[in-house]
């Protein structure tokens, strides 16, 4: 060092670049204790979904907790997919109408309609909406637990609460919006035949046997399986935000945003797989 | 078992070589932030054991160790003759089923009524009883807190007191060997701290437990302890019987005994 020190003064610059090395390695390690969090995050979510799926598979299920899980699930979010299936069906027959009348092609109608259901809009406005109600649900009531200890009173009383908690909500998301699907589906059709019949006028009999008339399984099959991610995916980001929120009444809400923000996302990106895998069938 | 303004109870003489708890050199800190630097105790059978300090000083992370919900640093925590942290998951399971946890802020389950409460840890811990025999513990643990009748009542229907009491009721429900009291007063009033620091010792009399109580709460300490333990910095700062502390002319000691 000493033999370098007269050099070193000899460079008048040299005070103004020894700052931008000090900056440097600031910032150095601050990214680094980020991309150190970010990757300890990484490791907890893959540490959960183990633990989730290690649990789903432990000798006493919570069966009674899970069908609660399923009436909340389920039941509870049948008004607000009634509405929205509804008026999917409805809407999307309306604004479908005028390009197909220019072609001459309103027989088309319910068939497009019918496949636009069932392949895309259905299953992922469906699962979007459940990911606002149900995600943010999740987040707030566990991370609610978390915040006032409930979840640690649960651990020392002998119950693993990811078994109790998670895995319930978990199986229950999974199964509960491939049926909600299923339910907006059919009423979206139902909406569809209601649409079809402002400015045209087409029975029950004639709408179902044109609607049906093309849909062929790789319509449905596909599209009905990825709901079962949908649902996985809505539940498990939904628990996970709850379960790790942090300290403090603050952190309830910010679990209950992550969720939906982050379940939301997700559900685009499956969607987007799933697409993709259906085209190569 | 309210009736008890005139004479208040006192806790139970005792005097124990046994230790059910044993702690040496405990160290836990979050990150950068030191919280327990070198806490060493014991918990003799049969005995109320106070500890004292003050807000953030850390008891509530001493106490969770104890029950493994954090994982110390350093330091080997013994309870019954078992290390804490040598147990396997199991293990781990067997030994919180002897140990009752009264959490601070009381911890009930909001989404079940009082009774489903008191069951939840019963169903899980003593797995052989009958229906009949559960809603009967049920009842008379109840009746010990005084709220038999908020059998059927949600938590969010219930006063700061009164879950005190329920929390304390599904704690003691699983018949503990050792209580461990989080802040059992705080956020109560004068009469209804009264209450819970005589209930204490009536659970020590009726189930022959061993207890560690944390408070920053003096009259809950003077009517509840057969020892006193303060930690200051993260480190134990003086221990022994009450008369000690009340007569101590240590100005931090002092500052809590006024
Ligand atoms: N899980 C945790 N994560 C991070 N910090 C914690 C955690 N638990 C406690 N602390 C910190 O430890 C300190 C002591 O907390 P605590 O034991 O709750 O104090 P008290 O003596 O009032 O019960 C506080 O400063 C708190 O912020
Ligand atoms: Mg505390």
């Amino acid at each position: 060092m000493k033999k370098f020190s007269p050099v070193i003064k000899g460079i008048p610059n040299l005070q103004g670049a020894k700052k931008h090395v000090i900056r440097l390695s600031e910032k150095t390690i601050e990214k680094t204790v980020e991309a150190n969090s970010f990757f300890s995050e990484v490791a907890s979510v893959f540490l959960f979904i183990s633990c989730t799926i290690k649990e789903s598979f432990s000798r006493d299920f919570e069966f009674r907790e899970f069908l609660r899980q399923c009436f909340q699930i389920g039941y509870k979010s049948l008004p607000l997919i009634s509405v929205t299936g509804i008026i999917m069906g409805l809407v999307l027959t309306i604004q479908s109408r005028p390009a197909l009348v220019n072609f001459g092609a309103v027989s088309l109608l319910p068939g497009m309609v019918t496949i636009s259901l069932i392949r895309e809009m259905g299953p992922v406005i469906t699962a979007l909406i459940c990911a606002g109600k149900i995600g943010s649900g999740m987040g707030a009531e566990l991370g609610s637990m978390k915040v006032t200890e409930q979840i640690d009173a649960m651990e020392v009383s002998s119950t693993n609460p990811i078994r109790f908690l998670v895995v319930t909500r978990v199986l229950a998301a999974t199964l509960m919006i491939p049926i909600l699907v299923l339910y907006a589906d059919g009423l979206g059709i139902l909406g569809s035949w209601a649409g079809a019949n402002i400015k045209g006028d087409v029975t029950f009999i004639l709408f179902f046997s044109q609607a049906f008339g093309h849909v062929q399984f790789l319509d449905f099959f596909p599209a009905f399986i990825k709901t079962f991610f949908f649902g996985a995916v809505i539940g498990l980001v939904g628990c996970y935000k709850g379960y790790t929120a942090g300290r403090g009444t603050e952190s309830v809400g910010i679990a209950a945003n992550s969720a939906v923000v982050l379940s939301s996302l997700l559900v685009i990106i499956v969607d987007l797989i799933a697409v993709q895998i259906t085209d190569m069938l | 078992m309210n009736d008890n303004q005139t004479a208040p109870i006192t806790p139970a003489k005792t005097k124990s070589e046994k230790q059910v708890i044993e702690i040496n050199e405990l160290r836990k800190g979050f990150g950068p932030q030191e919280v327990l630097k070198n806490v060493s105790l014991q918990l003799f059978n049969g005995e109320n054991l106070v500890v004292l300090g003050k807000s953030g000083s850390g008891k509530s992370v001493l106490i969770k160790c104890i029950v493994s919900l954090l994982k110390p640093e350093h330091g080997t925590i013994n309870v019954l003759g078992e290390n804490v942290s040598e147990l396997t998951s199991d293990g781990l399971g067997e030994m919180r089923k002897k140990i009752g946890f009264l959490f601070q802020s009381g911890a009930l389950y909001d989404s079940m009524t009082v009774k489903q409460n008191l069951e939840f840890p019963l169903r899980r811990i003593k797995k052989d009883l009958t229906q009949q025999e559960i809603d009967e513990k049920v009842i008379e643990v109840l009746e010990n807190v005084g709220l038999a009748d908020a059998l059927n009542k949600m938590p969010s229907q219930l006063s700061g007191g009164m879950r005190k009491r329920i929390s304390l009721a599904r704690t003691i429900v699983v018949d503990p060997m050792i209580m461990l009291y989080d802040e059992p007063t705080t956020g109560l009033d004068p009469v209804t701290s009264d209450e819970i620091s005589s209930l204490i010792n009536d659970v020590q009399k009726k189930y022959k437990t061993s207890s560690i109580i944390i408070t920053h709460d003096i009259e809950c300490a003077r009517t509840t302890a057969n020892r006193v333990i303060m930690l200051h910095d993260g480190e134990v700062y003086q221990e022994g019987e009450l008369e000690k502390f009340e007569k101590s002319t240590d100005p931090l000691i002092k500052s809590f005994f006024k």
